[in-house]
């Protein structure tokens, strides 16, 4: 650890909680759309379509769209902590 | 060309490939030996993960099991690729910045602990063993259908394979394979889907090609599909006959078992820094959703197509791949009304009478994927290229999965446990040797397939769920997580899984019914149930029990911050 330890310890806090409303934003997102749309409420989304396609809508956030929201979860998640990681001085770019 | 011709050159050429990387790729030390010495990039880091993760059953198996069970068969797409999103957010990251070479590791330190350390161990020797007989036995299946060499001999090349370049280069090796091995079966794959998508719907990408129109009927394909099912007396493809709350548990225990696995956790200590590990997640699932999405798409096209093939023809006149694929027994037919035509009829099927109609035709789902180039008449060499895709998603596997067991063995009782002393050398050697036993284990394993291979792989993601995941979370997310809170709590997590599986898959199967289950809940969810009775417990006893040292506490700050993460590589214990 190269920083000195007061300040690690309140930029450790900040950081930490900063961390942890994202990941809970994220799983949120994550929960919504595959136990959300694609279980929970896959029976009435079924009764509307997927526009211009042939795919019952619950049906495909189950064996699509949730992949694709999973995907772009974790880039987003990459590039929020890339970005809080330099806001604290914590990133590995200065080592 | 003939098929067999074709198989034999793709798969002698993928072979030979695998071979030169392993004499390329050799590891000097335990550090490259148990994890490539870090120096892995983040991009092939997320191809050989894709390929560590795809298994035969990804390859061989989920297609067809979707096919047959259509809405139903989502709890794996989501299930198996969502676990990447708690992968990614909740473990990877910290798991690198710690620093550890196994799983066991982590979790025998965090918890200062041996009795953690050796359940941990016990836990990742179990689970990588049931999975790696699954595996051996896809190699088995693609040689004795494809090359005509008995599974005893198919079993013995592809353990050859594996011991030539696990044992050789460990972790580096199998590393530098797994990103060959991952081009090989993504292209396998998505050729076939290709062609496929084409010729039934006239759009070339198959993921958006099963939502559009069947082109021989001009309605959508997934109308058509359902029409089909109703006429035989299926459950509507689209929406399934599982219960919602048991299809809930299912996926969150393939999610957390899939974050909990040890043979993708140790993945990502391979890549350099923190960050590295962060984005090679995120790169991991998109090669993995490259297969993923184009999977159910296969399904369907594959479902159509049998139905269209089999449903009401006369025996007689089945091409050629139906009694191939008889002489293996994973098709069968049973003429019970004598009139040489095929019915095949789900339970709901009645005549115009509207008396029911028998089922005639049994069908493996294992071979949905392996015979639909055949089914749909496409070219040779790619029925070759599918074998080939097939045995580099089993053998890949099988390499990350021997990793484990052999680094559990010589890291973690050895050099961690009961011989501190061993020299550097000396663990390189016992990491060789337990490597080479465990691919002779495996070997035995895919030849005398324990009858139960298909049940034991519901207990590697229960058992994963229901140990590592909530251990590791609270290890990284709770400082006063302490040592009772977390063995009581894999211990309780791991017997109640364990219990419910083992009563209602080998005590008593006639009661495996959804009266039976609590709550509805199939023994494939209940990892879901046990992963809580883990936290329940472990948050429980740790309330009651004394707190941490402080240095587990400064240990956990620091594995929160990315910062440092090049020191912390050899721990001191």
């Amino acid at each position: 650890m190269t920083l000195p330890p007061d300040r690690r310890a309140v930029s450790g806090e900040g950081y930490w909680r900063k961390n942890l409303t994202y990941v809970g934003m994220l799983l949120v997102v994550w929960f919504v759309i595959s136990y959300g749309a694609g279980i929970l409420f896959v029976e009435p989304l079924n009764r509307i379509r997927l526009p211009g396609t042939g795919f019952p809508l619950g049906f495909w956030f189950a064996q699509q769209g949730s992949i694709y929201v999973f995907v772009v979860l974790i880039f987003v998640y990459v590039f929020l902590m890339n970005r809080l990681d330099r806001e604290f001085g914590v990133d590995e770019d200065a080592e | 060309m003939s098929v067999q011709a074709w198989t034999f050159v793709l798969v002698g050429l993928s072979f030979a490939l695998y071979i030169g990387i392993a004499i390329w790729s050799r590891a000097h030390s335990t550090s490259e030996f148990y994890v490539a010495g870090t120096g892995v990039s983040p991009l092939a880091n997320g191809m050989a993960t894709a390929a560590d993760w795809m298994s035969a059953a990804s390859f061989i198996s989920m297609a067809g099991i979707i096919s047959f069970r259509g809405y139903d068969g989502s709890v794996y797409l989501m299930g198996w690729t969502g676990g990447y999103v708690l992968l990614a957010l909740l473990l990877a990251p910290y798991l690198r910045k710690f620093g550890a070479y196994t799983v066991p590791d982590f979790v025998g330190d965090r918890y200062y602990s041996q009795t953690a350390r050796i359940v941990a161990v016990v836990c990742a020797i179990f689970v990588s063993f049931t999975y790696v007989a699954g595996q051996m036995r896809g190699v088995g299946i693609v040689f004795s259908r494809f090359l005509e060499v008995p599974i005893e001999v198919g079993v013995f090349i592809g353990m050859g394979i594996v011991f030539f370049y696990a044992v050789l280069g460990g972790m580096k090796g199998i590393t530098y394979t797994q990103v060959a091995q991952y081009c090989v079966l993504i292209f396998a794959y998505l050729v076939p889907a290709i062609f496929l998508s084409l010729l039934i719907t006239g759009n070339v990408v198959p993921q958006i090609g099963f939502g559009g129109v069947d082109q021989t009927s001009g309605t959508f394909l997934l109308d058509r599909l359902n029409d089909l099912h109703r006429e035989l007396g299926f459950a509507a493809y689209t929406s399934g006959e599982k219960s919602t709350i048991d299809i809930f548990f299912i996926t969150a225990a393939l999610m957390a078992g899939t974050a909990g696995l040890p043979h993708v956790i140790i993945r990502f200590y391979t890549v350099p820094k923190v960050r590295d590990a962060r984005i090679s997640v995120g790169y991991a699932l998109v090669f993995i959703a490259l297969l993923y999405t184009a999977a159910p798409a296969v399904a369907v096209f594959a479902r159509t197509n049998l139905l269209n093939t089999v449903s009401e023809q006369p025996y007689s006149e089945m091409p050629e791949w139906f009694s191939t694929w008889e002489d293996t027994g994973l098709i069968s037919f049973d003429d019970r009304n004598g009139d040489g035509v095929i019915q095949y009829v789900g339970p709901e099927a009645r005549d115009a009478a509207g008396s029911p109609i028998e089922n005639e035709l049994t069908i493996d789902q294992d071979i949905i994927v392996l015979a639909n180039p055949e089914i749909s008449g496409l070219p040779n060499w790619v029925i070759g290229l599918v074998a080939a895709g097939g045995l580099a998603a089993a053998l890949s596997t099988a390499a990350g999965l021997l990793l484990v067991v052999s680094s559990a063995v010589s890291h973690d009782l050895l050099k961690r446990s009961f011989r501190p002393d061993i020299t550097e050398r000396g663990e390189l050697i016992a990491a060789r040797v337990s490597a080479g036993l465990a691919v002779m284990v495996a070997g035995y394993l895919g030849i005398n397939p324990p009858g139960f291979v298909a049940e034991v792989v519901a207990f590697a993601f229960g058992l994963a769920a229901a140990s590592f995941f909530p251990a590791i979370i609270m290890g990284i997310f709770s400082k006063r997580m302490n040592r009772e809170g977390a063995v009581l709590g894999m211990i309780a997590g791991i017997t109640f899984t364990a219990s419910y599986i083992v009563f209602f898959k080998f005590i008593d199967p006639s009661a495996n019914t959804a009266e039976y289950w609590w709550f509805g809940i199939s023994p494939e969810g209940i990892g879901t149930l046990g992963m809580l009775v883990n936290f329940a417990v472990a948050l429980t006893v740790s309330r009651f029990t004394p707190a941490p040292p402080p240095r587990i506490a400064e240990l956990v700050e620091r594995i929160r911050v990315p910062r440092g993460a090049g020191e912390a590589h050899e721990i001191s214990a």
